[in-house]
């Protein structure tokens, strides 16, 4: 059993990607043995109401059982309460919200506010550190990465407040967990996208210094080919119960909390 | 045996005089990682001290023959598994011909250029020289599309490194990690009718499309398997080449490729 937390549907507007489209994507799913996914409209992340995506989402992932909308929250705009309590309703795993995507500030008032709502929905919140590496990106695509310190003021903002943080690396994880204490520590769960495996071995220290219940898989799939995070845990001297811990147990322990 | 064969064409080792206290796991890391893949033979380079005593992309002569004897060290141990870049500085001309000579002398089977000077400088020229006379490919540090100069390394791109390789064109040489971060479709337009340039597919990158656009631009002839920094990525890669590529492609990519521009009984488990 494996379920991926970190898979976009739709086309990125930044370059040519292929197999974005829901059939693609299962058929991704399919080649590489993963079960389920927590789904993301990728075109909306870049609207100026990102909230506007939601509905092409939920009714993908209506049609498609093996998909889990993850559908966006921007709290700087007008009424965004509403897509918060749809999403609950519609019984999502967990909302996003990509601040500096959004142009709003990830440590600021609005994203306390979403924080703070998350944690009281009892929903998790899912943010994404970047989606391409910085070195790669378009001339015009100039958004921050997501700082490791909004990450800490948004998980001391609300102690009910659970999130999930894709396309982070090594040194983020470490900054964020070692400087939170251990019950926040314990409200974040971090995908492996990004994390490296040998030669340097950042996954495995990080399953030896931080846990592996702190981690699930994703893969960020399409914008990155889902066989990375696979081939990072084969190589991987891993016990059973972590492996499963890390491809299915830690999500459905998140989501039942 | 053939069918299995795997060639890491861009890995690296670290020895005692480098910041990492981690060279040894690091070491055995990548041999055991290897092992699990499957690879055959890592074709590895050691840029100097690795920024201990001199940066590691302007690594010092000194640091250099280090870094190399270290290699020579690695590659008597592992006869089997590692080969060998000699690393040099084409700022030291002298010396960069000493040490290509008494490196390749001892074994090692290519050049390697970590970015110390633009791909397209002067300097390079004797540097490609010694590699013709010698029959060795270059592999060469790029960033894929360098469009300002960054701290640490002289800026070089695909562009730079393909006027090289018209100025030599009986050399053979390796656009590194076209994964290693940067504008890759940049690079792949540069290099897609230059025919000594191959593209190695090595570098923590794994782009949805990236191979797609690297088969369209290079096919699977100018296509060299390789890992860098993160195996897990190379193998990834790999895996989805699986599912692109017909057998007889994928064994270009994964050995036969590498095996006909390295020299002659430089991989002898190919032979």
């Amino acid at each position: 059993m494996r379920i991926d937390v970190n898979v976009f549907l739709g086309a990125y507007p930044f370059r040519r990607v292929p197999g974005t489209s829901p059939d693609t994507v299962l058929a991704a799913l399919d080649r590489v043995g993963t079960d389920r996914a927590w789904v993301s409209h990728l075109p909306s992340l870049f609207w100026r109401d990102p909230m506007e995506g939601n509905p092409w989402l939920y009714e993908t992932a209506a049609a498609t059982p093996r998909f889990q909308p993850v559908p966006s929250v921007h709290p700087g705009l007008p009424r965004w309460e509403p897509a918060l309590r749809e999403a609950v309703e519609r019984g999502a795993p967990a909302v996003r919200c990509d601040p500096t995507f959004h142009g709003i500030d990830p440590a600021g008032r609005e994203l306390r506010l979403l924080a703070g709502a998350c944690g009281g929905a009892a929903i998790p919140l899912l943010l994404a550190v970047r989606l391409e590496d910085g070195r790669q990106r378009h001339p015009n695509d100039r958004a921050p990465e997501l700082p490791a310190a909004a990450v800490r003021g948004l998980v001391r903002a609300d102690p009910r407040l659970r999130l999930v943080v894709t396309h982070a690396d090594r040194g983020f994880v470490e900054e964020v967990h070692f400087g939170s204490t251990p019950e926040e520590a314990g409200r974040i769960w971090w995908d492996i996208c990004w994390l490296w495996g040998p030669p340097e071995d950042h996954l495995a220290t990080l399953l030896e210094t931080v846990g592996a219940d702190r981690f699930v898989f994703g893969s960020g799939m399409p914008l990155r080919i889902p066989e990375a995070g696979v081939a990072k845990l084969d190589l991987l001297d891993l016990s059973e119960a972590d492996r499963a811990a890390i491809e299915h147990r830690n999500v459905e322990r998140l989501v039942a909390r | 045996m053939f069918r299995r064969m795997l060639i890491d064409v861009h890995a690296h080792f670290y020895h005692d005089r480098t910041p990492r206290a981690d060279w040894r796991a690091r070491n055995a890391s990548r041999l055991a990682a290897g092992e699990r893949v499957g690879i055959t033979v890592h074709v590895a380079s050691i840029l100097g001290s690795w920024g201990l005593t001199s940066p590691t992309y302007f690594p010092s002569p000194a640091d250099l023959e280090y870094g190399n004897d270290a290699l020579l060290a690695l590659q008597r141990e592992h006869p089997d598994r590692i080969r060998g870049y000699v690393a040099v500085n084409p700022n030291y001309p002298a010396h960069a011909a000493r040490e290509i000579r008494r490196c390749l002398g001892r074994g090692m089977i290519g050049i390697k250029l970590a970015a110390s000077r633009r791909a397209d400088d002067p300097l390079l020229d004797p540097v490609a020289e010694l590699a013709r006379e010698h029959g060795v490919p270059v592999l060469h540090h790029v960033w894929q599309h360098r469009r300002r100069d960054w701290p640490g390394q002289e800026a070089s791109d695909a562009v730079e490194l393909c006027a090289l390789a018209a100025r030599h064109p009986r050399v053979n040489f390796l656009l590194a990690h076209i994964g290693g971060g940067g504008d890759w479709l940049h690079s792949l337009r540069a290099v897609r009718d230059v025919p000594n340039v191959y593209v190695d597919l090595s570098g923590s990158g794994v782009d949805g499309g990236m191979l797609e656009a690297c088969l369209e631009a290079v096919g699977a002839e100018r296509l060299l398997w390789g890992s860098d920094l993160t195996i897990d990525t190379g193998w990834a890669k790999l895996r989805y080449l699986a599912h692109l590529l017909a057998g007889t492609e994928l064994e270009l990519v994964r050995w036969r490729n590498a095996a006909r521009i390295f020299p002659a009984g430089a991989f002898p488990s190919a032979d």
